[in-house]
């Protein structure tokens, strides 16, 4: 056991899938000699070479159309979307073909692939570098969608991403990468995917969360622990598939449930998650399924005071959760 | 600079036509067997969607030249093709059936493209390295030189080719695509069948370059401009491509002038922007009765072979109608399945209210006898 960064866990993550399975591959901008913008690859080139770190050019579509291609061909490519904002020129590779080449040929086909992207906002990103783009991807069937929170679910479920067969996107918080730490098992291990986890136990309102959010929605937790509110914090860490039982059972036992994301309210991953409480969770619910979400604007300001507007924190969840456990 | 190969029809003199390209008379004769197989698989599904029979056809007729001579380059069951909706003579000469082609049309469940998910045109094959063709024009550019970064990492000695029109060259996919497979001298090759026509714009207002050829040398490769009606021209100029990209030289591109003999679709009337004068001067290129004259002068194309090749193609051409309009549709339990590898249940509707079964009208209801549970669900 070792107490890892959040980039040290995924870092380690590729460096031992491509150790495990020769076919993995790394490309993107800047990844090779750099290793990444943010040095998420750092080392790998050194270690793998030049045909399994590959720097590509500025072609987001390029990046993902050929590892399309390159799984077909038999690789396991792990493709790098420099930062989240910038992956929407490949929509159409991802959403027309990643993701329906295996029903649209009838398990004729398929595409094995990984593709990690940095999200979120709170840097100082602005618009283009700050981006939640997590509901555009949740929304398309074929695609597999997770979001860590921790170090120890980045590296496990990074491992099942790159062992699944078919495309995952795998969005990870830039926040996150050099704030939070945790403990990481020496040997190998690995996180399934569709499985959410109770990360605080509580009995009077559930929170659900992922990413950065679900870290937010424990400090929350602990705040309104004085004002004697119980508080169950449950982190999906995949989107989708969707562990529906896990917030389902929470729900159920609480009665309330709010739910937290970074991206704009409006359409969000939460809304799906809102009205899957609705329908099936009715029975048990003691108050209204509320929200607590970025607000409506085309993207998040930079000025430090507009960003703070922007950006869901804890003390906002912990608002939250003190109207929903009043009502 | 684009530079037209000398006609290999003006090349024969006095050796055997195709022995200076190393073809044998068994090879033309196959050549041209899958030439006119190919116009008579085409040509019957445009009777059957004129008797109402399938609901849409989209056609290769004027390609098929093209197509032949480019795919025998290849090496069949080793090297890749990404193929686009006019490839039925490419999907043909690289081992699909007239019965694959014809179930494709008929959207039947046994339609190996795609079970009858697909509209017709959407060919594809895993068993024939044939990469599932979808509807958005230029996206296989890039998959094939997936495939190629893929061959060249796992030094399989494959080659990956792939075919769209001239309106689908303009996309952006194709200068990402070109530009990387030459960075990194992908076994690569690209074929552009320029028809003229990018459903009803021509081609000048589609390309301001004077060839689509000419793009090449921006991203340094060799782009050479071939009559696409010229069946061993297209063979010659692919073979060089072909053996390039084999040697580690990196990509090329070939440009295939043919003709559009049909409309864009079945759901398009071409005579709207096509003049009649124009449409016959077009009949000239076609490649099926060239290529028979072509066989037929140099004494390769016997009365008695032509016999034997037009009556198995009609043979092959009935078979596949008969088959495929016996074939049952895909069964909706089958619906949800290869959404992913494992079965998916779906994030379904919610449990109350809905009895045992699919609530939406016409649903099957639930059998589960031989699905996997979360099919029947």
């Amino acid at each position: 056991m070792a107490l890892k960064t959040f980039i040290e866990a995924i870092r380690d993550g590729l460096r031992e899938e491509m150790t495990r399975d020769e076919n993995v591959i790394i490309l993107g901008e800047d990844v090779g000699k750099k290793g990444g913008v943010f040095l998420a690859t750092d080392g790998l080139w050194a270690d793998f070479g030049d045909d399994r770190v590959i720097d590509t050019p500025l072609t987001e579509s390029q990046i993902i159309g050929t590892s399309i291609g390159a799984a077909i061909g038999g690789l396991r490519p792990v493709a790098e979307i420099q930062f989240a904002d910038f992956i929407h020129p490949a929509f159409n590779q991802l959403v027309s073909e990643a993701a329906r080449l295996r029903y649209r040929s009838n398990n004729g086909y398929s595409a094995p692939m990984v593709v990690r992207a940095p999200y979120g906002g709170g840097v100082h990103g602005a618009l283009y570098h700050s981006q939640s783009v997590e509901a555009f991807y949740t929304h398309v069937p074929g695609l597999k969608v997770v979001i860590p929170s921790t170090p120890y679910d980045a590296k496990g479920l990074l491992r099942s991403c790159i062992r699944d067969d078919d495309p995952v996107l795998f969005f990870e918080h830039k926040k996150m990468y050099r704030s939070v730490r945790g403990d990481v098992p020496d040997g190998e291990y690995t996180v399934p995917l569709g499985k959410a986890q109770v990360t605080h136990p509580g009995s009077q309102v559930t929170v659900i969360a992922y990413g950065l959010m679900a870290h937010y929605a424990l400090e929350a937790a602990d705040r309104v622990a004085d004002d004697g509110i119980s508080v169950e914090v449950v982190d999906l860490r995949t989107l989708r598939p969707l562990d529906k039982e896990t917030l389902l059972d929470s729900v159920r036992k609480t009665g309330k449930c709010l739910i937290v994301y970074e991206d704009n309210r409006f359409g969000g991953y939460g809304a799906e998650v809102a009205a899957i409480v609705a329908e099936e969770a009715f029975d048990y619910l003691d108050g209204p399924v509320t929200r607590i979400a970025g607000p409506d604007v085309p993207g998040v300001p930079y000025n430090h005071a507009l960003e703070d507007w922007f950006m869901v924190d804890p003390e906002k969840i912990a608002d939250g959760i003190r109207r929903l456990a009043a009502y | 600079m684009a530079v037209t190969p000398r006609s290999s029809s003006a090349a024969a003199g006095s050796k055997a036509l195709g022995a200076d390209l190393g073809l044998s008379t068994d090879d033309l004769l196959e050549m041209y067997r899958l030439v006119a197989l190919a116009r008579a698989v085409d040509e019957r599904m445009w009777i059957l969607n004129r008797a109402g029979r399938i609901p849409f056809v989209i056609s290769g007729q004027g390609h098929e030249g093209a197509q032949v001579g480019v795919t025998w380059a290849l090496e069949k069951g080793k090297d890749w093709i990404a193929p686009f909706y006019r490839s039925i003579a490419t999907c043909l000469t690289f081992g699909m059936s007239p019965r694959d082609i014809m179930t494709a049309q008929y959207a039947t469940a046994s339609d190996p493209s795609s079970g009858g998910r697909q509209m017709p045109g959407h060919y594809g094959s895993h068993e024939h390295n044939l990469v599932s063709v979808s509807s958005p024009v230029a996206t296989q550019l890039l998959h094939a030189v997936g495939l190629a970064l893929a061959a060249k990492i796992k030094k399989t000695g494959q080659v990956a080719l792939t075919i769209m029109g001239e309106g689908s060259s303009n996309q952006g996919d194709v200068h990402e695509g070109l530009n990387f497979a030459a960075i990194h001298k992908l076994p690569f090759v690209f074929i552009v069948e320029n028809n003229g026509y990018a459903i009803s714009v021509p081609l000048a207002r589609q390309v301001a370059a004077s060839s689509v050829a000419n793009r090449a040398e921006g991203y340094g490769i060799p782009g050479v401009t071939v009559d696409g009606s010229d069946v061993l021209a297209c063979y010659a100029a692919a073979r060089t491509a072909v053996a390039r990209a084999r040697a580690g030289d990196g990509p090329s591109l070939i440009e295939c002038k043919v003709t559009r003999l049909t409309g864009h679709s079945s759901d398009d009337q071409q005579t709207k922007y096509r003049s009649e004068e124009e449409l016959a001067a077009d009949r000239s290129l076609d490649p099926v009765p060239k290529f028979r004259a072509q066989l037929v002068d140099a004494g390769v194309l016997t009365p008695e072979a032509e016999d034997r090749i037009d009556a198995a193609i009609k043979d092959a051409v009935h078979d596949a109608t008969e088959y495929a309009e016996a074939q049952p549709d895909p069964d909706t339990r089958t619906a949800m399945k290869w959404v992913y590898a494992e079965d998916w249940p779906s994030e379904g509707p919610p449990p109350w209210g809905m009895g045992e079964g699919p609530a939406a009208e016409g649903a099957t209801p639930a059998d589960p006898a031989g699905l996997p549970e979360s099919v029947a669900d």
